[in-house]
């Protein structure tokens, strides 16, 4: 997660105070892990020293900082061009998985068995997963699918591995 | 001193030995499946889950081992007295509804309590309720026809549960349904299950699907693998 291009994309909607992006951080993206108010202001200062928002005069109330942030044409174009662009479509290999496997498998030992307890990790962060989006809300339900699905591709992998561990064996042993 | 004897389980196979022909299906599998407990049953293709499923339901007969039900012993029945079983404690869901493409939503609801000899008005009366339930309201004079794969799926679901089994046996029930259709299934399925405190023994190749379980097992080669425990 970008927190600072985050930030920025929430300033998009309107200019706002600190506490207001940090409180709709936290509200749809936060996901029990506030945002503390330091980085927020922190973020704020670097976004407005690079030219992508512009900070208002200080207002009188309450709270560190009462200044208004509003982001500016270059602030817009960035968030635009980080949407735009896909993420890195990361493949996720399971390596420390992987290195177990060929390992245990060179050694000798219950590649089976290893498969077997990661399988077990994996459906039970599922099942959580699963308990989250059946007593949540839709964003919950959408953040739970995204692990969901991450998980489910794994446990492919693991079943897959798990097939072809005699032949894997041969080959690791040669 | 009397031994107590230990077992709480609802439903049981204990070694349970099924060939066909020279094919064997399952060889010496062992389960324990508690009440109220939604289980899944994973495993590859042919690995001989769906086999286990029909043992414990009294479909098939082991050819070696024993199937034990509410601490009463399924196999040694009689075809009678087993189908007697299926049809007043036991709930099917399979992967495609299966409905009774000449009934109604409603009759197809009834149609175990109406084969249990129920009379028809009070059948119809204890199955209106899970067309709200299940959120299908106004489907119920429709023909399965007239249903979407997911509307259908939850008819059978309903039909399935509609005369309160203490075990529903639910093989690749979201298996010809799209995610969103099958996670409904699946919702409405667990919930309702543990509403009434229904077992439910779930054959899946799908881990979405068997997260919805309190506890999978693994069907390999014919034999179960549990895997509770494994991860710690």
């Amino acid at each position: 997660m970008s927190v600072p291009l985050t930030l920025l994309g929430l300033l998009e909607r309107e200019p706002s105070h600190g506490y207001d992006l940090k409180r709709d951080y936290d509200t749809y993206f936060g996901r029990g892990k506030p945002l503390p108010y330091g980085q927020v202001y922190a973020t704020l200062s670097r976004l407005a020293r690079d030219g992508k928002a512009i900070a208002g005069p200080a207002e009188h109330g309450e709270g560190p900082d009462r200044k208004r942030y509003t982001i500016t044409p270059a602030g817009i174009a960035e968030v635009g061009h980080w949407l735009a662009e896909p993420i890195p479509p990361e493949p996720h290999l399971q390596t420390v998985l992987f290195a177990k496997v060929v390992l245990a498998l060179m050694l000798g030992r219950p590649a089976e068995q290893y498969l077997d307890r990661q399988r077990a990790a994996h459906l039970q962060r599922m099942r959580e997963l699963t308990d989250l989006k059946e007593h949540g809300d839709l964003m919950d339900t959408l953040l739970a699918d995204h692990g969901l699905y991450h998980l489910e591709a794994d446990l492919r992998w693991i079943d897959h591995t798990a097939a072809r561990l005699d032949v894997l064996a041969q080959a690791v042993n040669q | 001193m009397t031994a107590i004897e230990p077992v709480t389980a609802i439903i049981e196979a204990r070694d349970v030995v099924k060939s066909f022909g020279q094919t064997p299906a399952l060889r010496g599998a062992t389960i324990a499946v508690q009440p109220g407990e939604i289980l899944a049953v994973m495993g590859p293709s042919g690995s001989g889950k769906s086999t286990l499923l029909h043992c414990l339901a009294g479909i098939l007969v082991p050819d070696q081992g024993e199937v034990w039900f509410a601490g009463q012993r399924l196999d040694t029945l009689g075809e009678n007295r087993r189908s007697d079983l299926r049809r007043d404690r036991f709930g099917f869901v399979f992967q495609s509804g299966q409905l009774v493409p000449e009934l109604t939503a409603e009759e197809n609801v009834a149609l175990p309590l109406l084969l249990s000899g129920t009379r028809r008005r009070p059948a119809l009366a204890q199955a209106r309720p899970w067309f709200d339930r299940l959120g299908l309201d106004g489907l119920e004079n429709r023909r399965s026809g007239e249903l979407s794969g997911g509307q259908a799926q939850r008819v059978a679901l309903a039909r399935g549960l509609v005369a309160q089994p203490a075990v529903l046996f639910a093989d690749e029930p979201t298996g010809s349904l799209d995610s969103v259709s099958g996670e409904l299934v699946m919702s409405l399925m667990t919930r309702a299950a543990h509403e009434h405190g229904t077992t439910v023994i779930l054959v899946t190749h799908d881990a979405r699907v068997a997260a919805y379980a309190d506890r999978e097992v693994i069907v390999r080669d014919g034999q179960v693998t549990s895997l509770t425990g494994a991860a710690k």
